[in-house]
């Protein structure tokens, strides 16, 4: 097995007596893809923001390769461009360009080369379709282009994980899948992601591994042909059936 | 046709005399533009506050604000204030302090609006990417706030620049002022100047404000949405 990347230990988070996760663990190797699915609320999402340190955790530790993630911390900055995160609402700062959303990062905070970074930002919306986009604002974009920019943006970090948080909740269905083709696209050169979804066909598609969570807890875990087509758990299979609609009418033809 | 009355904006130094007293009304306006926006950027973060009593304290004072009349306001401080308290006060400096009072309200009230209308995923997106808290505010937040703000309190200049022609009321010589005395010398031998004179101050006020109008139109439409 290749190297432990991120190391999830016995984690718990709670909002007053809500508690969100209870004891949860996960570790995920260099590489891998991990796709969490499960009704709303039972804490994916939570989850995605924890090991970001965007939410402090009440018990257990995060670490990515070896460095503890703490939102308090000194250091939380410099692990967290190790990590690149997509949210579901794009989140792309409205006053800069594309161009600018994508380069503030690397050379500001990693001070890199400004040229080389907009070399590599420019082959990277290439890559996805977009750079005629690139001195256009975020508001002159449609849901997927933006979404597609988030990407980019986050990727521009070189980050050693991807975090994607829901990220084709809020689009409409016919942008859905030039997004989710960008990130079967990352899955394919090998990027380490952790997805969390409600596209279950794309979970099927892109992961190495499926995690179903329920009230804060792994309920059942496996390979995704495995899991999809013989969940072991009923709140798996209850949870896998809500995708399912029976016909109602039958027609003669 | 009746005469107009605007010959007598050429008779003697008339029409130098209105621009003199645009002149006094935009000059109380600025200085209290000025001490607004410089006040009203601090009271805009102290009202960002969570604090229960700073908030009803700030709350107060806006309401007072909104509610009190300016020309009340002006009664108050420049005959009100000076006998009971015995200082001199003169009628320009009492404008100025109500203008300030004002403004340094309605400035603080946008400042907060402006501050606490960006979203918390903005300063999260920020922090994902690896920035610090001091760089999210230079590069995110700030810049963001400035272009929410500047057409709002351009507005707001307007605003106050168009009511400084209440400061006639308690002996200031502005426009309005200079226009009316302008009107009563010249009463016999134009009866119609009121029309004249009138006009070209509204000409004045129109020239003084309009183009800060476009500006914050311009603005607003270069930075919004």
């Amino acid at each position: 097995m290749s190297e432990e990347l991120l190391k999830i230990e016995h984690i718990k988070k709670e909002y007053g007596d809500n508690v969100i996760l209870k004891d949860f663990s996960l570790t995920v190797h260099r590489g891998e893809v991990v796709v969490i699915i499960g009704p709303s609320g039972c804490g994916k999402s939570t989850l995605l923001r924890c090991i970001n340190g965007l939410e402090p955790i009440q018990a257990g530790k995060i670490t990515l390769q070896n460095k503890l993630i703490d939102g308090k911390s000194k250091d939380i900055a410099q692990i967290r461009q190790s990590i690149g995160m997509v949210f579901q609402n794009y989140e792309l700062f409205p006053h800069k360009t594309v161009l600018q959303n994508i380069i503030l990062a690397p050379v500001k905070v990693q001070k890199r080369n400004k040229k080389d970074v907009i070399k590599e930002a420019e082959q990277l919306l290439q890559k996805v379709g977009l750079l005629d986009k690139k001195d256009f604002y975020p508001r002159q974009l449609s849901g997927g282009q933006k979404q597609r920019v988030a990407i980019v943006r986050a990727l521009c970090m070189h980050p050693e994980i991807m975090l994607f948080d829901e990220v084709t909740a809020a689009l409409d269905p016919e942008m859905v899948r030039e997004v989710l083709d960008t990130i079967i696209e990352l899955a394919k050169s090998g990027s380490t992601m952790v997805i969390v979804t409600h596209e279950m066909s794309f979970a099927k598609a892109v992961s190495d591994r499926v995690l179903f969570l329920d009230g804060g807890e792994i309920v059942e875990e496996g390979l995704p042909e495995v899991f999809f087509e013989n969940p072991k758990t009923d709140r798996a299979k209850k949870f896998l059936n809500t995708f399912e609609y029976d016909a109602v009418k039958h027609h003669n033809i | 046709m009746q005469a107009l009355g605007i010959e007598v904006l050429f008779k003697g130094s008339n029409f130098a005399r209105l621009l003199g007293g645009l002149w006094v009304a935009l000059e109380i306006s600025l200085i209290s533009v000025l001490l607004s926006i410089i006040l009203g950027i601090f009271f805009g973060i102290i009202m960002t506050s969570k604090n229960p009593i700073v908030r009803i304290f700030t709350r107060i004072y806006l309401e007072i604000v909104r509610i009190m009349p300016q020309m009340v306001l002006l009664f108050i401080v420049f005959f009100g204030t000076t006998r009971v308290f015995g200082w001199n006060l003169s009628a320009e400096a009492a404008s100025i302090i109500v203008f300030t009072f004002w403004g340094t309200a309605e400035m603080g009230d946008l400042v907060r609006g402006a501050v606490t209308s960006i979203p918390k995923h903005q300063y999260e997106s920020s922090y994902a990417l690896g920035m610090t808290n001091v760089q999210t505010y230079y590069h995110i937040v700030i810049p963001q706030t400035l272009r929410r703000l500047i057409p709002l309190s351009i507005n707001l200049v307007t605003r106050m620049i168009k009511t400084t022609s209440l400061v006639m009321m308690i002996g200031v010589v502005e426009a309005l002022k200079v226009a009316q005395q302008i009107i009563e010398a010249n009463r016999m031998s134009s009866p119609n100047a009121a029309f004249g004179v009138f006009a070209a101050v509204f000409v004045l006020y129109f020239l003084a404000c309009w183009p800060i109008s476009l500006l914050a139109g311009f603005l607003e439409k270069k930075w919004g949405g």
